[in-house]
């Protein structure tokens, strides 16, 4: 029933986005210009491509943001048997917690974190 | 108190009468998605009004006040003008992920919002994984930002969705940081349970310190994954023009502006439901005089009285605070949340097993 549910909003999410643009397009005018489809920038013909190597300072955030997030999801399924387990998930987590700041202090040491 | 559970059943009988079972069931979806959208533009339209008036009141000035009592339908009359503006094919888009864009923002942020618990029983999507679930589907919107950004082919459009993803991907982690200190407290993720646990004891009282801090740390990283001041650098207005959407008009816009107002309104409500106890009514141990004329107070009163409240926190911040430089977000959020928000998790873990809790 959830499962239904979910699928049903995803559709009806589509169909209101879908909705939307036609009705938008079919109230809406229309007139040609061929200044119109240009880029908006600063009003002065645009220089080159948008499409050229970024830079790689937010990839980087990225990869760490993998590694960490992966990380916590694996923290996820522990989060909800704490109170079962009781001490044992102290010391589990412990160790657990231990290397994912060991990692960070490395990432840190390496000046990852900086913005360059 | 009016309970959800029993009109919802009674709808259902009532179809079930009235059709042959699948048709009811296909009716009943119909309905949930008709519902559910309705109740997405109304709350993004009393939302966008209250940004203007809440705005207005900190600048000192008085807001809309022309259209409409109080101003009230100049939200209407934007929207209809949104709709009668002409859309404008980019000449040098990619326009395939340009018109794909929109979908993916919307569908992420009303899959979240069908998880919100507005009362007993009024809630759409309630999985056993559900905080986990609202994570996950609210990070899908950072895939449309980044289509809409790098498929609009203009530079404003490009460097606003780097930003956003960069912003969004970092303050996503310590989101789920503060989510997961309080699901080491309740021990359950689904988030009816949470709720219903709260109803002796709002989880940011049991919880006290950790709690508190959690919450902290989720209200600066909820004001950054909506993309607004002091984290507005994906739509820095003086600098990039409109950021991400810079490209997009008429209701190409529209859709992302209110995307943009109802993830903040996700985020205050799953602040009210996880931390503030959602519609559970506040309550006081040992007062029972009290909690009974509390108890009277119908739920979903309570939820929205709490998400507002959270809302206009965050309206507030907007308001007040100067924008950060980038690199001074993510030193922020890599050097002091998630080093905090990790401690936070081993010192709730510390209380929950020593059972320091209330």
């Amino acid at each position: 029933m959830d499962l239904l549910l979910l699928f049903t909003m995803i559709v009806a999410s589509i169909a209101f986005v879908g909705i939307v643009m036609v009705l938008t397009r079919w109230i809406s005018p229309r007139t040609f210009n061929r200044q119109k489809g240009e880029t908006y920038e600063c009003g002065i013909p645009t220089q080159g491509n948008t499409w050229v190597h970024f830079k790689a300072g937010y990839y980087l955030f990225a990869i760490l943001f993998l590694m960490f997030d992966i990380e916590a999801v694996f923290l996820f399924p522990w989060a909800t048997i704490v109170q079962e387990l009781g001490l044992k998930a102290l010391f589990g987590v412990l160790f657990f917690l231990f290397f994912l700041i060991l990692g960070l202090a490395y990432a840190w040491r390496k000046k990852a974190l900086e913005w360059k | 108190m009016i309970d959800f559970k029993s009109i919802t059943t009674a709808i259902d009988n009532g179809l079930h009468e009235l059709m042959p079972a699948p048709a009811a069931l296909i009716t009943e979806c119909v309905l949930v998605a008709v519902c559910a959208i309705a109740a997405y533009l109304v709350f993004a339209i009393i939302m966008i009004y209250m940004e203007r008036k809440v705005c207005a009141a900190f600048q000192c000035r008085l807001g809309p006040n022309r259209v409409g009592y109080g101003g009230f339908l100049q939200v209407f009359a934007d929207v209809f003008k949104m709709l009668t503006k002409e859309i404008i094919e980019i000449k040098n888009s990619d326009s395939r992920l340009y018109n794909l864009a929109p979908f993916l923002v919307v569908m992420s942020s009303l899959i979240t919002f069908s998880c919100l618990p507005f009362d007993n029983g009024l809630q759409i999507l309630d999985f056993n994984i559900g905080v986990f679930f609202i994570m996950a589907a609210s990070s899908f919107g950072i895939l449309g930002i980044l289509l809409a950004g790098w498929s609009s082919n203009n530079k404003f459009s490009m460097i606003g969705a780097m930003r956003s993803g960069g912003q969004m991907i970092s303050y996503e982690l310590s989101m789920g940081l503060s989510i997961l200190t309080l699901v080491v407290l309740s021990g359950t993720m689904q988030v009816s349970e949470m709720v219903e646990t709260q109803t002796t004891g709002w989880f940011i009282v049991r919880g006290h310190i950790p709690a508190i801090i959690a919450f902290i740390i989720y209200i600066i990283a909820g004001n950054a994954e909506t993309n607004r001041a002091p984290f507005d650098l994906p739509e820095a207005e003086s600098e990039l023009t409109a950021g991400f959407h810079t490209e997009y008009s008429g209701m190409g816009f529209g859709l992302f502006y209110v995307a943009e107002f109802m993830n903040m309104f996700i985020i205050a409500g799953i602040a009210s439901t996880i931390f503030l106890g959602g519609w559970a009514p506040l309550y006081i141990p040992g007062a029972e005089g009290f909690n009974s004329i509390m108890a009277y107070i119908p739920g979903f009163v309570w939820f929205l009285g709490k998400t507002f409240f959270v809302i206009w926190l965050l309206m507030w911040i907007r308001w007040t605070f100067p924008r950060l430089r980038i690199d001074q977000v993510l030193v922020l959020e890599w050097k002091y949340l998630v080093p905090i928000g990790l401690l936070n998790i081993l010192i709730m873990t510390i209380c929950v097993v020593m059972g320091w809790t209330f």
